[in-house]
């Protein structure tokens, strides 16, 4: 928590008070739980320039406040119900960690609607949100698999949540298609967002013989240390990263929050808010790919951008059998495309596909 | 399984520059709380040094002059947190923990137009000789410059601590404050000094990691950093050999345990994950701790 959260927490205090005595018209009071600092430059950076979004739409009938840095946990719990208690109408916990927590805090506030991102436990003011990052996962595999020299792609794993299986698996699968001798070597880092921490296992990464590096971690770090090492290729996480191009960053995924936030909001002040449970991907923008440099070969960029509209235009799944999983045994048949949910579905995924060497941890 | 990708002479050479900055925050706070003051805003020193180094070496265009600023900026903090315990006697434990808050604030304002800059290059010594032992040289004498310096602050400590007058003053402060104030030593004086140095030696390890091992500005990017060396500092028993022993160890197994992972070693990732943490208490541990300093934490008035 920074200072600057604490003057935005008195400035809210402050601003409600005033409000009320001016028209009775009070704004409506948006919140945000972040993992990381909005200056992380990755995952919760665009978080925030979804909040802004939504200051930019609707200007005075809205006000927003954030915390950042919250850890996953108990601590968030607190966070959340502060924000509640300080009259937020609507409030969003950006990190999957944050699931029990906000439905604990909802159910002590149901006349505040919650909208939790990348988990999967609904209430009646608890909606989900997340994105199919696993599209632009598919991607960049296909990308890494063809510039790849030494045919060995790192990739710096955050914690073992489906969400970020199903990133490895998406990866794996286009970087295998193309190319059938790359091999992954996965390390955990058990952390969303520490620089240092990043930069070391990117280093690790390289010194073992990678030449490429996909991270699902938030900060920039890792751009800087393929950067150093030279001679890598990256992508952008969560944000374009663009400050790191032409090389190291060939490519990237970007999460645009916007769209829904706005839409959110607006449901809330038109009295129309339900639970609901939103996946989208590249086909309503809320995925997008950055820009390709020109450090990936033409005939490369042209397929993968082949691929992007495949998946926008939905003619094209990134999970489309046949597909073993890790063990052998047969996931997806012939022709067969994966499911969102269920058993064996994309939302729980918790295997790896045949190909990726080592275990997921429990 | 293929532990042949681990390259060990490399293996080495990033421990050291794994295990630098809790060295450096380590035993600045070391000196502080030998000297009976317990600082617990090391972590916001060292947010407060990685961005002041950040800043002036991207200004500037010299590493150099940003880690001098590092170094000032760290010192700065703890003054404040200096004035606050030593004269207005507030709580160190509250403010310690405040000064890591506002430090992580104040970074976070003076850090925003240097997100995703570039900062100069600090390159490494190849030390003419040395530095061509096989091996050996490549461990430990081809680093950067900073690496030598944490190196040498430690030797320097330890030698003030144990071997002069100086440091025997600093420590009777620390062991029992009324009886050197009694002797005439001047207490506030002894423990504003030491709060001086210990926040300049955390603003360095601050900076080396903005400037030397991610490189570059991340608001939050010391991610518990400070932490770590605080804890450091207790198992060592409040010794500077042992604080190296500690930081190297700490530092050498969390770069082991990515290297295990990244080659795929059958050990579970939890596992892995938490040996660092786990190798360095029970080492330390099991060296017996020291006895922490008698004043330690306790507010000195000369009144009393």
């Amino acid at each position: 928590m920074s200072l600057r959260t604490i003057l935005a927490g008195a400035a809210l205090a402050a601003g409600l008070t005033s409000g009320a005595v001016a028209d009775g018209h009070e704004p409506l009071t948006v919140g945000f739980v972040y993992v990381g600092p909005v200056g992380d430059g990755g995952w919760t950076y665009e978080h925030d320039q979804g909040r802004l979004a939504v200051e930019e739409a609707f200007g005075e009938k809205v006000e927003t406040v954030f915390v950042e840095n919250v850890p996953e946990g108990p601590d968030s719990e607190r966070v959340m119900t502060q924000m509640a208690l300080q009259g937020a109408d609507l409030i969003f916990t950006t990190s999957f960690g944050y699931m029990d927590p906000t439905i604990n805090v909802a159910a002590k506030f149901p006349d505040v609607k919650f909208e939790h991102a990348t988990g999967y436990k609904q209430a009646d003011n608890v909606s989900v949100y997340s994105a199919r990052f696993y599209e632009g996962r598919a991607v960049q595999g296909h990308i890494a698999g063809n510039i790849t020299e030494s045919n060995i792609v790192g990739y710096i794993a955050s914690f073992p949540i489906p969400e970020v299986i199903r990133g490895i698996n998406a990866a794996y699968l286009h970087a295998a298609a193309v190319n059938p001798d790359v091999e992954f070597k996965i390390v955990w880092v058990y952390t969303w967002f520490d620089p240092a921490k990043e930069a070391e296992a990117a280093n690790v990464l390289i010194e073992q013989g990678a030449d490429v590096v996909l991270q699902h971690t938030d900060s920039t770090a890792p751009q800087a240390a393929a950067q150093a090492a030279g001679g890598v290729y990256t992508f952008g996480q969560a944000s374009d990263m663009t400050e790191f191009g032409p090389v190291p960053r060939v490519s990237s995924i970007i999460d645009n929050w916007a769209p829904y936030y706005i839409a959110r909001t607006q449901a809330v002040m038109d009295g129309t808010w339900e639970s609901v449970s939103t996946w989208d991907g590249i086909d309503t923008g809320m995925v997008e790919i950055g820009e390709i440099t020109d450090a990936v070969p033409a005939d490369v960029k042209a397929e993968a951008l082949a691929m992007v509209e495949a998946m926008r235009t939905g003619a094209y799944h990134p999970f489309t059998g046949p597909i073993n999983k890790q063990d052998g045994s047969v996931w997806l048949a012939e022709g067969e495309v994966a499911s969102d949910y269920g058993d064996d579905g994309l939302a729980g995924m918790n295997f790896y596909v045949e190909g990726v060497s080592g275990e997921i941890p429990e | 399984m293929d532990l042949s990708a681990i390259n060990p002479i490399l293996f080495f050479a990033s421990l050291m520059v794994a295990a630098t900055p809790i060295i450096l925050a380590g035993i600045g706070e070391l000196v502080v709380e030998r000297a009976g003051v317990l600082n617990l805003g090391v972590e916001g020193m060292m947010i407060l040094g990685a961005v002041c180094g950040f800043i002036v070496a991207v200004n500037t265009g010299s590493a150099w002059l940003g880690f001098l600023g590092a170094a000032l900026g760290g010192a700065l903090l703890a003054l404040l947190f200096g004035v606050l315990t030593q004269c207005l006697l507030s709580n160190q434990v509250a403010t310690g923990l405040a000064l890591t808050l506002f430090g992580l604030g104040l970074s976070a304002l003076m850090g925003q137009g240097y997100i995703g800059i570039k900062g100069p290059v600090f390159a490494d010594w190849h030390i003419p000789i040395l530095g061509d032992i096989p091996v050996l040289g490549p461990i430990m004498f081809q680093q950067d410059p900073m690496v030598y310096i944490a190196l040498l602050i430690v030797l320097g400590t330890g030698l003030f601590l144990n071997r002069t007058r100086a440091g025997l003053i600093l420590r009777a402060v620390g062991e029992n404050h009324d009886a050197a104030h009694q002797l005439g030593y001047k207490v506030i004086r002894v423990r504003l000094m030491a709060l001086a140095f210990g926040g300049a030696c955390a603003g360095l390890g601050g900076a080396y990691l903005s400037l030397v091992r991610v490189p570059q500005w991340t608001e939050g990017m010391t991610a518990g950093a400070g932490w770590i060396a605080l804890a450091i500092v207790v198992f060592a028993g409040w010794k500077p050999w042992r604080l190296l022993l500690g930081a190297y160890l700490f530092g050498g197994v969390t770069v082991l345990q990515l290297n295990l992972q990244a080659a795929g070693v059958a050990i579970p990732v939890e596992y892995l994950s938490m040996s660092p943490y786990l190798a360095t208490i029970v080492v330390l541990v099991i060296m017996s701790a020291g006895r922490a300093p008698g004043s330690l934490g306790r507010i000195f008035h000369a009144s009393h």
